[in-house]
């Protein structure tokens, strides 16, 4: 009797345990779907074609538009990307290649883990230092600075895992028709770690699209449209910030029009990049 | 010894903490003649065939001693390790396809010694794989991933890919341990009728397959080299008592 | 040939050369942000010291006295709170991927919780400022000040005017977004936990919950350890979420309904407005703390995650 007790006691303790466990799942599920659904709620309504095409208008008037904050986000990524991804995958490479088992290599490795978390605010404040001020200005530059130095170790690590998973055979079959390392790297190795890299790329854009704290003091912000990069220049991430904190309903369905878009494009690479990466690993 | 392409002397080789791995080692390679690599897990074997194309080299720590001599100088201590691995090719365990098309794969030692024309490059290409029998099945997709064929198939491809650039010397590390008897079947084909085209050296675990396709046989045991000579003697009336326990299976 | 071989070296070299510089570019980009950081704290570090710094509550631009301490308090607060909601829901996550979930549902419901972490923060600071806070406020708030406020002590924790913008709303909104990245770390911790010591302790009759906490668990505790850790990074270094739901004000709150400023909500809304040397001096020391935690943190949760590993 007293057995049978405390087996009915455990199995109670099993059900009610595992069954916390089922909950904390579907509080996180509850809490992804409730933010996705707020940001739908509150921004499909306002995504008109004046949102993309017309500029800001002066704090307090109604029409006006986020164009200048598009094209400005547009331009300080785009910078971003073309300093971030080469430098990137050039250090992965030699992580995953000549400095493979070199020290130095799982130092850097393992520096740039950490440097990942580094926050992104802190990055800001060093552009700010090296840039910023000897420059004496914010400008668009700045901001494609401080987004390149959060991308770089992403992709960098990225790079070289993906092309540590291409197995060390094939690389041994170009050495063996006489390729030297660099070919081998270039046109073997590059083309199977291809698709990881190309993943790892998406979702490094997916990050820095998001980012808002390292441009506050670097690209600052601008209300006018903008394609000077040595300017103070606009971004969509800043100007939610602005108009969330700022006193006008305009504003506040503006920003949340913004963050729609934002939200959609991110979760929208994000998903495919995941996508890629199963596609990729079940073949 | 003037048919000898190849004439290893005193080889020694000793991996990274002074494990020594090859003891030894002198024997001639005879030229478009098959010579076998066999002895049991272990004897240094695939050591031993990968010092030709100087392997060894892309890792660090390992030293080795002795010579071998290819075209009357030491390939040992040759500076132009590249263009000494474009003429003495290899086969690996595992078929190596490239993450490329099947054309691709065989012209890729082609653009590597620079030929850049389309027409030799798609000759040559169907050349090697006719050499290689396995025009056949790829003629007409070529342009696909080589990572679609068979893994029999794609180890028919890398030996043309290795064809391709008209190497004095094709080594095949077990070339065949890791596909079916049928696959396996083809490729021994394959190796006897390359003989007229290149030398072959050939590491494997299979005592029947040294039988059937070598002329020469090397038994190799802890890094030694117990006994050299024709297959046949050396399969039939081997002068060693510890090459007859291997060959008759009472070890390995 | 001779020539060709000449230039293949050349391009081998130029090659490893190039790669090695751009590997070689991160530890020069760690080592210049130390340095400029701690260059351009010099001011403050040679004003307050470090204690000094650390130990003071003032922060008064007119007066220019600057002290770490409230923004500490409220960085940590935060943090530690987001932690204690995050750990068990994380884990809870956790076991429900590895052990219950039906096989064709796991990627899918991997795949949700890993969305949260992609989420910017800004949207989570919308998403808390518009639509979270005035529900704490208005709802979860006054009831959770109705059931605690009277017990003596503890009730302390919830006084004040309940206007959402406060610590507890930050550190629930901090929680979610920490809490992929300790799922996803344990779950893949779990995952390694060998087959046979699973099936040997079930082979005694033991629950599957049981398993859980007597086998798996104290398995898998490097990998958690490891993974609180670099989730208790992520929370110290969040801005935006933050900067819209804790008020940014400089004083060492009492109550989970204060408002109150953490490091990076200070340098979020001062940095630009900062309007005299000594004032942005401080700002970068704080940056400079915040940095040193951050790094501190990170080399230790990397150290049990690679003994995981081993």
């Amino acid at each position: 009797m007293n057995l049978m007790s405390e087996i009915g006691k455990r199995k109670a303790v099993n059900l009610l345990s595992l069954s916390l466990a089922c909950a904390a799942a579907g509080l996180g599920l509850f809490w992804l779907i409730f933010i996705l659904a707020d940001v739908l709620r509150h921004g499909i309504a306002y995504i008109t074609p004046e949102l993309f095409l017309s500029e800001a208008a002066p704090p307090g008037m109604e029409e006006g538009g986020l164009k200048h904050a598009f094209i400005g986000q547009l331009l300080i990524t785009l910078f971003a990307v073309l300093i971030g991804i080469p430098l990137g995958i050039l250090g992965g490479t030699w992580l995953a290649e000549y400095g493979r088992h070199h020290k130095l290599g799982r130092f850097i490795s393992t520096l740039s883990d950490i440097m990942i978390s580094v926050p992104s605010i802190v990055i800001g404040t060093f552009v700010y230092a090296v840039f910023v001020k000897p420059l004496g200005h914010f400008s668009g530059f700045a901001g494609a600075l401080a987004l390149a130095i959060i991308m770089i170790p992403v992709v960098l690590r990225t790079t070289e895992e993906m092309m540590g998973l291409v197995p060390w055979e094939i690389r041994e079959a170009a050495f063996a028709l006489g390729a030297p390392y660099y070919k081998v790297i270039l046109q073997v190795v590059y083309r199977g770690a291809a698709t990881g890299i190309f993943t790892g790329i998406l979702l490094a854009i997916a990050r820095i699209a998001g980012e808002t704290a390292p441009l506050l003091f670097t690209s600052f912000n601008n209300m006018f449209l903008t394609t000077n990069m040595n300017e103070p220049m606009p971004s969509l991430t800043v100007t939610i910030y602005q108009y969330a904190m700022g006193p006008y309903d305009d504003w506040h369905e503006m920003a949340w029009a913004a963050s729609f878009v934002i939200t959609v494009f991110i979760l929208g690479l994000t998903i495919l990049g995941r996508l890629i990466i199963r596609w990729k690993y079940k073949n | 010894m003037s048919d000898s392409i190849m004439s290893v002397n005193n080889l020694n080789f000793y991996y990274q903490g002074n494990v020594h791995a090859v003891k030894n080692m002198s024997l001639p390679i005879k030229r478009h003649q098959v010579t076998a690599l066999i002895g049991p897990s272990g004897c240094g074997k695939t050591t031993f065939l990968r010092c030709f194309n100087r392997m060894h080299d892309l890792y660090p720590g390992h030293r080795q001693e002795g010579e071998i001599l290819f075209e009357g100088s030491n390939l040992l201590t040759r500076k132009d390790i590249i263009e000494l691995r474009s003429r003495i090719g290899m086969v690996f365990q595992k078929p190596t396809p490239f993450p490329m098309s099947i054309f691709d794969n065989i012209a890729y030692g082609l653009r590597l010694k620079g030929i850049r024309n389309r027409a030799e490059l798609s000759d040559r290409v169907e050349k090697v794989l006719k050499q290689a029998a396995i025009w056949q099945e790829t003629h007409d997709r070529l342009k696909q991933s080589a990572n679609s064929l068979s893994g029999g198939q794609q180890q028919r491809l890398v030996i043309a890919r290795a064809l391709a650039v008209e190497p004095d010397v094709l080594l095949f590390d077990e070339p065949t341990s890791a596909l079916d008897p049928i696959s396996t079947g083809k490729i021994e084909e394959l190796m006897v009728s390359l003989k007229q085209e290149v030398t072959i050296l050939i590491v494997t675990h299979n005592m029947q397959q040294a039988a059937r396709i070598s002329d020469h046989t090397a038994f190799m045991y802890m890094g030694e080299l117990i006994e050299f000579g024709q297959t046949e003697t050396l399969f039939t009336n081997p002068s060693e008592k510890l090459t007859e326990e291997y060959v008759t299976g009472r070890f390995g | 040939m001779a020539t060709t071989i000449k230039r293949e070296q050349t391009f081998e070299k130029l090659f490893s050369g190039i790669t090695f510089s751009a590997a070689f570019l991160i530890l020069v980009i760690i080592a210049s942000i130390f340095i400029s950081l701690f260059r351009e704290s010099l001011m403050a570090i040679d004003s307050f010291g470090f204690f000094g710094f650390v130990s003071s509550t003032a922060w008064d631009p007119v007066r220019e006295q600057f002290g770490a301490a409230t923004t500490l308090y409220g960085t940590l607060v935060t943090t530690i709170l987001a932690l204690v909601v995050a750990v068990p829901v994380s884990l809870g996550i956790a076991i429900f991927i590895t052990e219950l979930c039906p096989k064709f549902l796991k990627p899918i419901v991997s795949t949700a919780i890993e969305l949260l972490a992609a989420i910017p923060s800004i949207i989570y600071g919308m998403w808390g400022l518009f639509t979270f806070a005035p529900l704490m406020s208005d709802c979860v708030e006054p009831l959770l000040q109705k059931i605690f406020e009277p017990i003596p002590l503890f009730g302390q924790l919830f006084t004040g005017v309940p206007l959402g913008i406060d610590i507890l709303t930050t550190s629930i909104i901090l929680s979610i977004m920490i809490t992929p990245f300790i799922a996803s770390i344990v779950r893949d911790t779990f995952a390694l936990t060998p087959v046979q010591l699973k099936e040997s302790a079930y082979g005694i009759g033991a629950t599957r919950w049981e398993v859980i906490k007597d086998v798996m668990i104290p398995y898998s505790k490097t990998g958690i350890f490891g993974s609180v850790i670099i989730a208790m990074g992520r929370a110290l270094g969040e801005t935006m979420a933050v900067a819209f739901v804790l008020g940014n004000k400089h004083a060492i709150a009492t109550s989970l309904f204060d408002a109150s400023a953490t490091i990076t909500v200070t340098l979020a809304n001062e940095f630009t407005e900062a309007d005299s040397d000594l004032y942005l001096s401080s700002l970068f020391y704080l940056a400079l703390i915040l940095l040193g935690m951050n790094f501190l943190l990170l080399a230790v949760a990397k150290m049990f995650l690679a003994r995981r590993d081993k």
